[in-house]
């Protein structure tokens, strides 16, 4: 017998309760103004949030932002975006890109209970990108904040081999007599750049 | 960190840790420090008793259909590409890693934390067939360079000083001697920690949820630790418990929304991590382990242990856990909740844990799984007994209450005597070593008459 029947046998050899699966339909936390929440939130993790009138707009943003200034390698895959000077496709290993110093990549949508923006990799050559920076700036249209994990959730469909993660504000840790420390393994800051007006256009662009 | 046959002394090991007054008074606070961070966050949500709830139900469900949950999580794992392994016990789980690794022939893994891996004892197996292992998160990294295992399950380094960690960075790091300043040691973390995921051929990481319906897996980290290991070399393995299923990816927002909030009271951990399939060109290894799980789902008392999302909330809030320090557990996961899994797996070594509870159920009460942890520690107590496991000195000291409580002319006189030596018998009589309920603690003022003799002389009516 293998260890997989063994298992499976020896769990179904019990016969523990089987109660019904709850439903999930609930009148979750709800925010007067999901924006604000969303930046407060951030803020409370150690992110922030910045804010473009348009894709133009927000390349003169982020590219006033102090990590920007003094960068020497910068990785910008948001279509439309032309800040970056390496391109992450042109890269063969993602080892390359160790020194990294700010990582510009498109987020789908934000949730305003935590702070968090969904982040796909798919259509990244290497994901290592968002990790292995030193300071990371996610760009977001300024309408796709959900109020709560349960409605993220709602907008997220897992049926094909991709990796997706939810950032909430940069690497950090506490495990020095817990004094928190901004910068652990993971990028230094992270900034959200919030886009007016471009909603719809990522997700016409991702699709190419 | 070989694993230790002796019996596990919860007692003598406590009294050891609260010999260093300062320390253990340390040690309590930095502990209610993240219990009251908890609390904030647990405060600031209005549905925060109905997720509890969901994530309850969510559990019972899952643990009543575990089979068929772990044969479709195979099924959708392995057509996004994973392969997905089986085994009975740590042994079998150490073997396939080992074979993984030694089949794409690695030499260094860069590990991101899981309680699964320490409870197999992976790390020494490894390393005995020439793999070195590098634990990334930080506290966990703080305790392999001690050559000593995590204290807690979430904050491994709980029981170390920063003057500590400045000792031991400055010896096997070279930072500058005396540095004490967090920023600055977890800066030379980083610089370190960084060479050894570029250096590392694989990684190894734990797993938060498994989704039955998607053949997905979450992991959960602050440093980001976990992503970096596993994004740059090409081969991912992440080990899991089967008690790790859900059944929908839309539970997560029960999950995730608990799990944070719980453990270190932020409103979600930095990253949250969902791997479905292997990287292109990468390969993604699930290994499911069962290592005692499938017995503790029989047994009707301890089954609900089996939801536990190892969040830590019970051990931050345990008087016991916070006085006693996590290694006088003698277990990899210690507190209220390793107090009921260990005994489940060895009974007779780990008989002394479920005496290491007040029974004041603060752990039942932050629970974000609603587990009935004291219930369960209480009926431990019975099966150690029951199984003849009692220490001597408890079945004597049972034997004896026995005695007194079952003659109340015996029990009477017992109080009288108790009364009147706590009025006049002079401290250092009272205080000697041989009164433990003395020792940092001052004895209860003594009544002079008993309530029965008070109710006997109460104004008649
Ligand atoms: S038993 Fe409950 S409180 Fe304790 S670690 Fe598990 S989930 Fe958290």
């Amino acid at each position: 017998m293998s260890s997989k029947e063994k298992i499976l046998a020896a769990i179904r050899r019990q016969s523990p309760a089987r109660p019904p699966l709850p439903s999930l339909d609930e009148a979750w936390i709800q925010y007067p103004d999901v924006q604000a929440q969303f930046a407060a939130a951030l803020a409370s993790v150690g992110g922030q949030v910045v804010e473009a009138a348009s894709l133009a707009d927000a390349a003169s943003v982020i590219g006033q932002l102090p990590p920007m200034e003094q960068a020497a390698k910068i990785v910008c895959t948001v279509p439309g975006l032309p800040l970056g000077n390496c391109v992450l496709d042109d890269v063969p290993d993602p080892h390359l890109l160790a020194d990294v110093d700010v990582a510009i990549v498109a987020g789908r949508f934000g949730v305003a209970e935590n702070g968090a923006v969904w982040v796909e990799a798919g259509h990244l050559r290497h994901r290592a990108v968002c990790f292995i920076c030193q300071h990371l700036v996610l760009v977001m249209p300024r309408g796709e904040i959900v109020h709560n994990m349960h409605q993220a959730y709602q907008r997220l469909t897992f049926t094909r081999a991709e990796y997706g993660v939810f950032i909430s504000g940069p690497s950090k840790t506490a495990d020095i007599e817990q004094s928190l420390v901004i910068g652990a393994h993971g990028a230094r800051s992270l900034t959200v750049a919030l886009v007016a007006g471009w909603e719809g256009q990522l997700s016409a662009a991702a699709q190419e | 960190m070989a694993e230790e046959l002796t019996v596990v002394d919860h007692p003598r090991a406590a009294a050891k840790f609260v010999r260093d007054d300062a320390r253990a008074h340390w040690h309590d606070q930095a502990l209610w420090f993240v219990r009251v961070k908890r609390d904030r966050m647990a405060q600031s949500l209005p549905e925060w008793e109905t997720l509890r709830a969901k994530a309850a139900e969510i559990k019972a469900h899952t643990v009543g259909h575990l089979a068929e949950y772990l044969e479709q999580f195979e099924r959708q794992a392995t057509a996004l590409g994973a392969k997905v392994h089986w085994a009975a016990d740590a042994a079998e789980h150490n073997q396939i890693v080992l074979d993984i690794l030694q089949r794409h022939g690695v030499k260094q893994v860069a590990k991101s934390k899981s309680m699964l891996t320490e409870e197999c004892h992976l790390n020494p197996f490894l390393e005995r067939h020439g793999i070195t292992v590098v634990d990334t998160d930080l506290g966990e990294w703080i305790v392999q360079l001690r050559g000593e295992p995590p204290s807690h399950i979430v904050l491994p380094a709980i029981h170390i000083k920063k003057e500590e960690v400045g000792e031991l960075f400055h010896r096997k790091l070279g930072t500058e001697a005396g540095a004490t300043d967090p920023k600055y040691l977890t800066e030379a973390a980083r610089y370190k920690l960084r060479q050894v995921f570029l250096e590392s051929q694989a990684g190894i990481t734990g797993v938060n949820f498994a989704i039955a319906e998607t053949g997905g897996i979450v992991v959960c980290t602050n440093e980001g630790n976990a992503d970096l290991g596993v994004s740059l070399p090409k081969l991912h393995i992440a080990c899991m418990g089967i008690e790790k299923l859900i059944p929908r990816a839309a539970d997560l927002g029960v999950f995730l929304r608990l799990l944070a909030r719980s453990a270190t009271g932020q409103p979600i951990t930095t990253y949250s991590s969902h791997f479905h399939g292997p990287a292109p060109s990468g390969e993604l290894h699930i290994v499911l382990v069962d290592n005692g799980r499938s017995s503790i789902l029989g047994n009707d008392d301890y089954r609900r242990s089996l939801h536990c999302i190892r969040c830590g909330a019970c051990m931050n809030t345990c008087p016991v856990y916070r006085r006693s320090g996590g290694h006088s557990y003698g277990a990899t996961v210690p507190g209220p909740i390793g107090s009921i899994l260990n005994p489940a797996r060895d009974p007779g070594r780990y008989a002394t844990l479920p005496y290491a509870c007040s029974l004041c159920g603060s752990c039942t009460d932050v629970c974000p799984v609603k587990i009935n942890l004291h219930e369960q520690l209480l009926t431990w107590r019975r099966d150690i007994a029951a199984a003849g496991k009692l220490s001597w000195s408890k079945q004597a000291a049972m034997k004896a209450a026995a005695f007194v409580l079952a003659r109340p002319g015996l029990y009477r006189l017992a109080g009288k005597v108790a009364r009147f030596s706590l009025r006049h018998l002079p401290r250092l009589l009272l205080y000697g070593p041989w009164n433990p309920w003395g020792r940092q603690r001052e004895l209860p003022r003594a009544p002079r008459r008993s309530f029965r003799e008070q109710y006997a002389r109460r104004p008649k009516p």
